[in-house]
Formats: structure tokens, C-alpha cells, sequence
């Protein structure tokens, strides 16, 4: 499987698990696609038959919301049977609308509240390199989610300690909960923040895999990495880019229809 | 009542190399010593509770056993959902440790007064609520959140707390009280050092020819209901006392498993009303000014006392 492929995968999942869940976040699942394929198919080290494998690397999705593409990506990769998708956000399921570890292999943590995985990643990673493990830390958050100030604790935190061995990923899709993210609350320079906050700091095409793959496997002798991955919100199916309406809708009846059809066509 | 905990913990952590401590930028002359002598194993996370917790839940994820320690309402009420999603969630073995508990820091002001933090401890699912009331039970606290895994949160005194235990020879058992005094009369269950106050209670009770049995509940969560079942049906009148707030609490919490049996004894919750402290002082002071000092205890416990007889007498 190519990370395109998988891509592809994780929309096209995440398109028929919110329309059978009938539920919210299948723009912030499109906008995330490319960089969860990326890291779970070239980037990171993983273990699907060993899940808790100490070799690992960790994958915390701190956009909780998005968790139809962890799911997904986990699924493909063989952490546990694709049907299992189809349970999403359904009566007595564990694949909750917000991503959640208990009874699902491969989460390393349950979010859904925002500004909360940067901080406990940064806890994982300070905790590897005292103990010398050689594994690396991906934190990936929202450009909403920045608003949260326990992001910049994190941030921080991390600089302070540097903590080499973590990478937070922004999925900067530049829409949030009712608004673009510069009408809610100016982010302005979000690459420049990082960089203020001693992170190195990268800025990539977040929908480009082999940029992604690029600015994800930097790492830093001293620094925490933070890649700023400029995403449109829906990518992938038309009528749902930048429409602020597909941050709550869940594809039904033609919009269903037509959100297959042109995934079809672009099928890898 | 701190630093016999932050010893303890030293202790341990001599032996332990998986045990951290992370401090909100506080304990200055308290940590010196483990600071000292773990530097590896101390940090300083800065003014940033929520990233704190955050941290010690990513650290206990992959295998340490950590500390979180502040003041007040800091470690606690500040970063609450973080000690929910990341911390209980997670079933991570963080021990959260506030120092202040009630009236501590009384002259610092309303911010400075924990008098909340067992209500929204205790609501929280998977964690463990510790309240000593000496720096004994406080050094017995610090070993026995070593030895279990899971959540913790520990809520200690101050400085200066005086001996309560006697007989070092006890041992903190989960879920257990443990008894200060007997007596048949009534039985006075005290969290945290207020548990002083109930013995002073029980003193002045004991002249009024009144006999208070008197146990102190380092365990908030899990409660001794045992104990509870066997007070209610032999006691007239259960009597809690506590530095906090009488709803949620300590004594909310009894409320609870008494009103689940078929009990004889009537219950009288001593804490605080519906109020924050406007007024600063001494701790000394702001129990007297809430009547949680010995005295006034002790004449809410004869009134309610009193009152028992009279309806035992009209056969109600």
C-alpha cells in the first residue's frame, strides 16, 4: 500500500463512516487524511500484531475529531479488522466520534477536548529520552486548536526541555468550529509562533506526501519539530472544501452519492 | 505535614528510579532536598498546571510513576479536565499532591483556600482521594501511593501540623479509617487535620459526660463503608467533620452510604455552608469564624446530641 493509497482509503472510510454514524467532522477528516497516511505508511515505525511493541513510535491525535481517520488508517494498516469501521459511533461500539483507546488497538490516547495531546505527548517524549528510548512522538493538532492556551504550555514545555525526539504536525485547514480561523481568533504568523517558541519550525503543502513525508522524518539535534501543514478543510470532495456547513454535515443521499463518485475518479 | 510526605517520598524514590516529581513552580525550600537528589527525576514544569498534568500522564503512559505537586486549588481545580481526560481516563499513575488543604494558607486570600477540591476529586471515576491528618499518616500516604498504581489525589496540610498518631505502628489499609478514640455516644469521623479539632471535641464532650468515639479517614475514596455499616447501627449520631464545604465532600460522601442502609444513627455534617471565605487569618482563626475549631464542634455536636434524645424520648 502506497500512502496515496491509503489516503484515498481513510476518505473514502471516513465519507461512509459518518454518513452510516450520521455524524459530524468529515471535513476535518478530509483535511487530515494525507498527513495520517503519510505517518502511519512511511513515516512512523509501527507494530499492528505488537501494538504496545516498545519499539513503536507514538501517534497522538490531539484533534480528537478527526478520529475517523485514525481509525480508518489503524484498520488498513491491520490493528484490527476494516468492518469494524462500520461500528463507528453506533450503539455499544468503542470507535467513538472522538478518538478513544479503550477496546481499540494502536490509540495511544483518548482526546476530544481540545489542547490536550501536545501536553501528553511532551510527557511521553521527555519520558523516552530519559529512558533512552529511540522512538519518535507525533502530535497532531488543529489550527483551531491553537486558540487553547494549553497548547503554548505545551510548547513551551517542549522547547524547554528539548524534547528532540517530538513532532507536532498542525493540520492548518484555516477553518474552525463556526469560522475561518482569522475571523475567530488572528493566528496571523502560526509558523512564526512556533519558531518564537524555539521550535523548529517547517511549512509544507499538507495534501503533498512527499512533502509531508519530508518535513515529518526532520528531526533535530536539540529542537522539537513542529511542521505546519497548510490543508484545505473537505479536500478531496468539492462541494465540502472550505464550506464551514461540512464541519457538522454528514453526507447523505446524493451528497453521499456524489462525495463516492468523484473519490472514484480519483482513485489511485 | 509536607515535608514529612516529601521525605517519604524521597524514601521511595531511593528506591524507585521510576518515581518523578513535577512541581506548578512551587514547594520552595519544601523540594530542595529531592531536587537535590534527583535531579534526573524533578521537574520543573513552570506556572502551567494543565501541562503539568499533561506531562505526568504522558510520562505515567509510558511506565513512570509521577507526582504532581502544587498548592491550593492549583494542581486541581485548575487543570481538572486534564486530571479527567488525560489522567483518570487513562487509568495513568499520576499522584496529584495539593498542599493547603482548607484553611492552610488562610491568609492568602479566596484563591488560596482548597475548601472545593474533595467534591470534584472525589466525583472523578478511578481515583483514589487520600486526606491525612497528620504528617505521619502523610509519610504513610506517600508509601502507599508508591506501592498502588492508578490515580491519586492526595491532599496534605501545610507545615507545622501537630502529631495526631501516637503509635507509628499503623499502616494505611484502602479504604480503611482508623480509629483515634472509642465511645458509645457518638462517633465524630474527621478528614484531614481537622481530625485535632474532633479530638478537642471529644474532650469537651467527655466533661459533659457525652462519649465520642473518633476516627480519622485518610481514604475519602473508596469510603470505609464497613465501619459506616457497623457506627450507623450501633451509634445515636454520626458526626463528620471536615475543612471543605459539607456538600460533595467528606461528608457528602457518608451522606451517601449511610443513606443506604437502615441506620439508627442520625447524621450531622460539620463543614462549610455555601460560601467562600471573604475573610483571611489564621487557620487557627478561620475554623473558629466557621465553627470548625473544638468548641464549636462540640457544642454542634451536643446540640445534635440533645436533639436525638428528645426525639428517641418522643419515640420517633
Amino acid at each position: 500500500m502506497t500512502s496515496k493509497e491509503l489516503a484515498w482509503k481513510i476518505r473514502r472510510h471516513g465519507i461512509e463512516m459518518t454518513s452510516l454514524a450520521k455524524g459530524s467532522h468529515i471535513a476535518s477528516v478530509l483535511s487530515v487524511a494525507d498527513i495520517v497516511a503519510v505517518l502511519y505508511n512511511d513515516v512512523m515505525k509501527i507494530f499492528p500484531r505488537d501494538p504496545a511493541s516498545d519499539l513503536r513510535d507514538r501517534f497522538i491525535l490531539s484533534k480528537g475529531h478527526a478520529g475517523a481517520a485514525v481509525y480508518a488508517a489503524l484498520a488498513e494498516e491491520g490493528y484490527f479488522a476494516t468492518e469494524l469501521l462500520r461500528t463507528h459511533c453506533q450503539d455499544g461500539s468503542f470507535l467513538s466520534g472522538h478518538v478513544s483507546h479503550k477496546g481499540v488497538p494502536g490509540v495511544e490516547l483518548s482526546t476530544g477536548s481540545l489542547g490536550h495531546g501536545l501536553g501528553v505527548a511532551a510527557g511521553m517524549a521527555l519520558a523516552a529520552l530519559r529512558d533512552g528510548k529511540q522512538c519518535q512522538f507525533y502530535a497532531v493538532l488543529g489550527d483551531g486548536e491553537c486558540d487553547e492556551g494549553s497548547v503554548w504550555e505545551a510548547a513551551l514545555f517542549a522547547n524547554h526541555y528539548r524534547l528532540r525526539n517530538l513532532t507536532a504536525v498542525i493540520d492548518h485547514n484555516k477553518m474552525q468550529s463556526l469560522d475561518y480561523c482569522e475571523k475567530t481568533l488572528e493566528l496571523l504568523d502560526l509558523a512564526g509562533k512556533w519558531r518564537a517558541f524555539g521550535w523548529r519550525c517547517l511549512e509544507v503543502d499538507g495534501h503533498d506526501h512527499e512533502a509531508l513525508r519530508e518535513a515529518c522524518r526532520t528531526t533535530d539535534a536539540e529542537k522539537p519539530v513542529c511542521v505546519v501543514a497548510h490543508t484545505v478543510k473537505g479536500k478531496g470532495v468539492s462541494f465540502m472544501e472550505n464550506n464551514i456547513l461540512w464541519h457538522y454535515r454528514d453526507p447523505q443521499g446524493e451528497f453521499y452519492e456524489q462525495a463516492i463518485q468523484e473519490l472514484e475518479l480519483v482513485r489511485p | 505535614m509536607r515535608n514529612a510526605f516529601v521525605k517519604a517520598l524521597e524514601i521511595q524514590a531511593a528506591r524507585d528510579e521510576n518515581i518523578f516529581l513535577i512541581t506548578g513552580d512551587l514547594g520552595f525550600g519544601v523540594l530542595t532536598d529531592f531536587s537535590a537528589k534527583f535531579p534526573a527525576r524533578f521537574i520543573n514544569a513552570g506556572i502551567c498546571e494543565q501541562n503539568m498534568t499533561a506531562v505526568a500522564a504522558g510520562m505515567a503512559l509510558e511506565g513512570k510513576t509521577v507526582f504532581t505537586y502544587s498548592i491550593a486549588n492549583f494542581p486541581t481545580a485548575r487543570c481538572l479536565e486534564q486530571i479527567r481526560n488525560d489522567v483518570a481516563y487513562h487509568e495513568a499513575n499520576v499522584k496529584i499532591v495539593a498542599v493547603g488543604a482548607g484553611f492552610s494558607y488562610g491568609a492568602l486570600g479566596m484563591t488560596h483556600h482548597a475548601t472545593e477540591d474533595i467534591a470534584f476529586m472525589r466525583a472523578l471515576p478511578k481515583i483514589t482521594v487520600l486526606s491525612p491528618c497528620d504528617p505521619l499518616e502523610a509519610e504513610k500516604a506517600a508509601e502507599y501511593a508508591v506501592a498502588a498504581a492508578g490515580p491519586f489525589y492526595i491532599r496534605l496540610g501545610r507545615g507545622g501540623e501537630p502529631a495526631i498518631h501516637q503509635d507509628r505502628s499503623f499502616s494505611l489499609r484502602r479504604g480503611k479509617a482508623l480509629e483515634l478514640k472509642s465511645g458509645t455516644d457518638a462517633a465524630i469521623l474527621a478528614t484531614g487535620s481537622i481530625a485535632g479539632e474532633a479530638l478537642k471535641a471529644a474532650a469537651i464532650l467527655a466533661e459533659r459526660g457525652i462519649s465520642c468515639a473518633v476516627y480519622s479517614f485518610p481514604f475519602v475514596k473508596p469510603l470505609d463503608e464497613e465501619l459506616l455499616r457497623r457506627l450507623a447501627a450501633a451509634m445515636p449520631l454520626i458526626v463528620t467533620l471536615e475543612e471543605h464545604t459539607a456538600h460533595g465532600g467528606f461528608g457528602g460522601a457518608v451522606a451517601e452510604v449511610i443513606s443506604g442502609f437502615r441506620a439508627r444513627a442520625a447524621l450531622t455534617r460539620i463543614g462549610l455552608g455555601d460560601t467562600f471565605s471573604a475573610i483571611v487569618g489564621s487557620q487557627a482563626y478561620l475554623r473558629r469564624a466557621y465553627g470548625l475549631d473544638g468548641e464549636s464542634v462540640a457544642k454542634a455536636i451536643l446540640e445534635a446530641y440533645e436533639r436525638e434524645r428528645e426525639r428517641e424520648g418522643e419515640g420517633i
